[in-house]
C-alpha cells in the first residue's frame, strides 16, 4: 500500500500535467494538538504529498527555523511515538496523501529500524528521509524499509557528480530529494534556472519523479521551481509561519494552512501560467 | 547500523590495522553525513591517504613539529608525585610544553599542511575550552589562511583569554547559542558552515571524532605523543611502562598517545572521563561510564542521550571535556576490552590540579586534571617497581579564573 500510495500520486499528478506541492511541518509543533489540527487541513489546503519532521536535538542540516521548530515540538514533549500517532490519526480520515517523514538516525536507532519501519508503515508512512544516513550507511535501513512497504527517499545535492548520482540512486523508490542549493535548510535561495538541468540530470540518472527543496520560500520562487520539477517542499517558511503565529497570538493553524493554500495554488497554476506566456 | 553492545565483539590480531575500509573499529564509526558533504568526505579520504603515504608530506610536518612546535616533549620523571602516593613511578608526558600550551598544535600542524595540499583557502574549527580554536587559529596565521572558529556561547563566556588570544592571531571567533551553547553545539554549527561552503573551506575537527576519516586522521597526527613516549620510556627505564592515562573527552590526546601501545599486551591503557558532579547526579560528560551507543556528529559511538534517542547535554567543569560523545576508537577499544575507562568528578579534578601545582610546579589544564585525579590510584593498584605513564595533555593558565570561582576567591 505505502509505495504505491506515492506512485499513483505521481501517476495522477503527471496526468494532470503538474508539479505537486509538498509542505514540510515537523510533528509537535507548535503543540502536538495544533500539530494534528495543521495535518489534517493540509491536503484541503492543496497539499498533494507531506513531509512530517520528527525533531531531533541535534539537526546538523537545518537552519534556524527548523532547529527551533524541532526545539519547540521537543519542549512540548514530542517523541517518535508521539509523531508516529499523529500520522495514524491523520490516516483516519485520509488514505490518498501521501506521508514521507523526515529527519536524523539516531532516534531510529534507538527504537531499532527495522521495528520502526514495521510500526512506521502500520501507522500509514509511506517514505522515510534520513538526512545523515548517506547510501554508504543504508544498507540495514533500507533492508527494513524493502521489508515493510516504505521508499526509502535520498537526497541529490549539487555536489552529486554522475558517479555520486548512481550511488544515491540505487535501492531508492518514490521519489528523489534535490536539495537545490549547498546548505541548510531556509538560509539560501534556490534558483530556478541552475536547478533545471540538475532536476532533469537527476530525474535520468533515476527514473523517478524529483522534488526540489531547501530555499523555496515564496509562491513566486514556488511556481519557478514548479515549473522544472516533479514536486516543490517547502518547509522553513511554513515553520516561520507558526513560530508568527505563536508569538503574535494569532490562531497558528490558520495562519499555516493559509500560506500553505498560497504555495499550493501557486504551483498548480505554475505551467498554466507557462503555457500562457 | 543497529546500535551494537548484545554480541560479544571480535578481539583484534592488529590493533593497528583499524579502522577497515569502511571507517569502522569494529561496529563504531563510520561517514554519518548530510549528502551534501559526502563527496567532500571521500574526497578528504583520497586526500589524507596520499599525503599519509608521501615522504615529502610527512617530512615538512616532521620539521614542522620540531621547529614550531617545539617536539620532542619531554617525558619527566614526576619524583615528588611518585613519593606521595608511594606506588609506581609515575612520568608526565609535557604535552602541555608545546607551542600554544597543548596537544592540539599536533592535530592542526597535520591538517593545516593537508588543507593547503587540497587548494583549500578557508578553515572553519570547533572549540570547546578554546585550546582547540587557539591552535587553530595559530596556524591560520602562520599560514596566512582566515580562520573561523565556532565556540558554545557558554564557553565564550568560561574562556575569556583564549577567546582574545584567538581575536590577536587573526581568527574570527564566532558564538554559537543553539541547543546547550557548548562544544556540540558550535560542533553543529562547523558542520551547518561546511555544508554552505563547500568548495573553498577545509573543516579542521580538532578531535578524534565524528566522521570518517577524522577519527583516523587525528589520531595518525596525535600518535606521536606515544610513539616519542615508547622511545622515551625505553631510554629512561630500558622497559615499557605498565600503564598508560590520559582524560578523555572526544579522546585526541588519548589515543594519541594509546595508539602506538595498543599491541603491547602488558601495558595497561586507562582513560579517565569527566563525572561532573558524579556519574550518578545526571550531570557529567561520561559517554562511555554514563551513556550508550547512537549516532552524533558524523560517527556511531557512545553517547549520552535520553530514551528516545534525543542527545543530552554534558556537564563538565572542564570546556574541552563538556561533549556527549567520545571518539568511535575509545568505544571499540572499551567494547573488546583493551582500554578501561575510569572517570573524575569536577570536585577530585580541582584537588588534583592543585595538588600538581604544589607538588610539580605544573598547573595542568582542567581537562589534564581529571587524569591525575586517578593516578594515586593507578600508581598504588601497579605498585611499586612499576611505571605509568600520564599524558599531560595541556597548561592550566586558562582555567586560572574557574579554579579560582570555584575556591570562593577573585583575581
Amino acid at each position: 500500500m505505502s509505495k504505491s500510495r506515492i506512485e499513483a500520486r505521481f501517476a495522477a499528478l503527471k496526468a494532470e500535467g503538474r508539479a505537486a506541492f509538498v509542505p514540510y511541518v515537523m510533528a509537535g509543533d507548535p503543540d502536538a494538538a495544533t500539530a494534528l489540527a495543521i495535518l489534517k487541513g493540509l491536503p484541503g489546503a492543496g497539499a498533494d504529498l507531506i513531509e512530517v519532521g520528527f525533531p531531533f536535538s541535534d539537526p546538523m542540516a537545518e537552519g534556524p527555523p527548523i532547529q527551533r521548530a524541532a526545539q519547540r515540538a521537543l519542549s512540548k514533549g514530542m517523541t517518535l511515538q508521539g509523531t508516529l500517532d499523529q500520522v495514524r490519526a491523520f490516516r483516519e480520515g485520509d488514505q490518498t496523501t501521501p506521508v514521507i517523514l523526515m529527519g536524523y538516525t539516531n532516534p531510529l536507532i534507538t527504537w531499532g529500524l527495522e521495528a520502526f519501519a514495521r510500526d512506521a508503515s502500520a501507522a500509514g508512512v509511506d517514505g522515510l528521509i534520513i538526512v545523515d544516513t548517506p547510501p554508504e550507511e543504508s544498507g540495514p535501513l533500507a533492508d527494513a524499509c524493502d521489508a515493510h512497504d516504505i521508499s526509502l527517499i535520498r537526497l541529490a545535492t549539487p555536489t552529486s557528480d554522475d558517479a555520486r548520482l548512481k550511488v544515491v540512486v540505487a535501492r531508492t523508490s518514490g521519489f528523489v530529494y534535490y536539495v537545490s542549493v549547498a546548505g541548510v535548510t531556509g538560509v539560501k535561495e534556490a534558483d530556478a534556472e541552475a536547478v533545471a538541468p540538475q532536476v532533469a540530470r537527476v530525474r535520468r540518472a533515476s527514473g523517478l519523479p524529483v522534488a526540489v527543496g531547501f530555499g523555496i520560500k515564496t509562491p513566486e520562487r514556488a511556481a519557478a521551481i514548479a515549473r522544472v520539477a516533479d514536486a516543490v517542499v517547502v518547509g522553513s517558511a511554513l515553520v516561520d509561519e507558526v513560530a508568527e503565529a505563536v508569538a503574535l497570538n494569532e490562531d497558528v493553524t490558520a495562519r499555516v494552512l493559509s500560506k500553505v493554500a498560497a504555495l499550493a495554488k501557486a504551483v498548480r497554476l505554475a505551467r498554466q501560467d507557462l503555457a500562457t506566456v | 547500523m543497529n546500535a551494537p553492545n548484545t554480541a560479544q565483539p571480535a578481539i583484534p590480531n592488529d590493533y593497528a590495522a583499524y579502522p577497515d575500509a569502511r571507517g569502522r573499529f569494529g561496529d563504531y564509526g563510520g561517514q554519518y553525513v548530510p549528502e551534501t558533504l559526502m563527496p567532500l568526505v571521500h574526497d578528504l579520504d583520497a586526500a589524507y591517504a596520499a599525503a599519509k603515504a608521501d615522504e615529502g608530506f610527512q617530512a615538512e610536518l616532521a620539521d614542522y613539529l620540531i621547529h614550531y612546535v617545539g617536539r620532542p616533549s619531554p617525558l619527566y620523571f614526576a619524583a615528588r608525585l611518585t613519593e606521595h602516593f608511594g606506588g609506581a613511578k609515575i612520568y608526565l608526558k609535557r604535552e602541555e610544553l608545546n607551542h600554544t600550551g597543548s596537544h592540539k598544535i599536533n592535530n592542526c600542524m597535520g591538517q593545516i599542511l593537508l588543507a593547503m595540499r587540497m587548494g583549500k583557502t578557508r578553515i572553519i574549527a570547533e572549540t570547546g575550552a578554546g585550546q582547540h580554536g587557539v591552535a587553530t587559529a595559530t596556524v591560520c596565521a602562520r599560514f596566512g589562511l582566515p580562520c573561523i572558529v565556532y565556540m558554545g556561547a557558554v564557553d565564550v563566556e568560561r574562556q575569556k583569554p583564549n577567546v582574545f588570544r584567538m581575536n590577536l592571531l587573526g581568527a574570527e571567533v564566532r558564538p554559537v547559542t543553539s541547543g546547550s551553547a557548548t562544544l556540540k553545539d558550535a560542533m553543529n554549527e562547523a558542520l551547518r558552515d561546511w555544508v554552505t561552503n563547500v568548495h573553498d573551506t577545509y573543516y579542521l575537527i580538532g578531535t578524534a571524532a565524528g566522521m570518517h576519516p577524522y577519527p583516523a586522521m587525528v589520531r595518525d597526527f596525535q600518535a606521536i605523543i606515544g610513539r616519542e613516549t615508547r622511545a622515551q620510556i625505553l631510554e629512561m627505564e630500558g622497559r615499557l611502562p605498565d600503564a598508560v592515562v590520559a582524560c578523555v573527552g572526544g579522546g585526541s590526546n588519548a589515543i594519541g598517545l594509546f595508539h602506538p601501545f595498543l599491541n603491547d599486551e602488558g601495558v595497561k591503557i586507562i582513560g579517565v572521563e569527566a563525572a561532573g558532579s558524579g556519574l550518578d547526579s545526571g550531570r557529567h560528560a561520561a559517554a562511555i561510564n554514563g551513556g550508550r551507543p547512537g549516532v552524533l556528529h558524523g560517527n556511531l559511538t557512545y553517547l549520552l542521550q535520553d530514551r528516545e534517542g534525543q542527545i543530552e547535554e554534558a556537564h563538565s567543569i572542564s570546556a574541552g571535556l563538556d561533549y556527549p560523545g567520545i571518539g568511535p576508537e575509545h568505544s571499540w577499544l572499551h567494547d573488546v576490552g583493551r582500554a578501561t575507562y575510569l572517570s573524575a568528578t569536577d570536585a577530585e579534578s580541582l584537588d588534583a590540579f592543585m595538588l600538581l601545582s604544589k607538588l610539580e610546579g605544573i598547573l595542568p589544564a582542567i581537562e589534564t586534571a581529571h587524569a591525575l585525579a586517578r593516578i594515586g590510584d593507578i600508581a598504588k593498584d601497579v605498585g611499586k617497581g612499576g611505571i605509568v605513564v600520564l599524558n599531560l595533555s595541556g597548561r592550566g593558565d586558562k582555567d586560572v579564573n574557574t579554579v579560582a570561582a570555584h575556591l570562593g576567591r577573585t583575581i
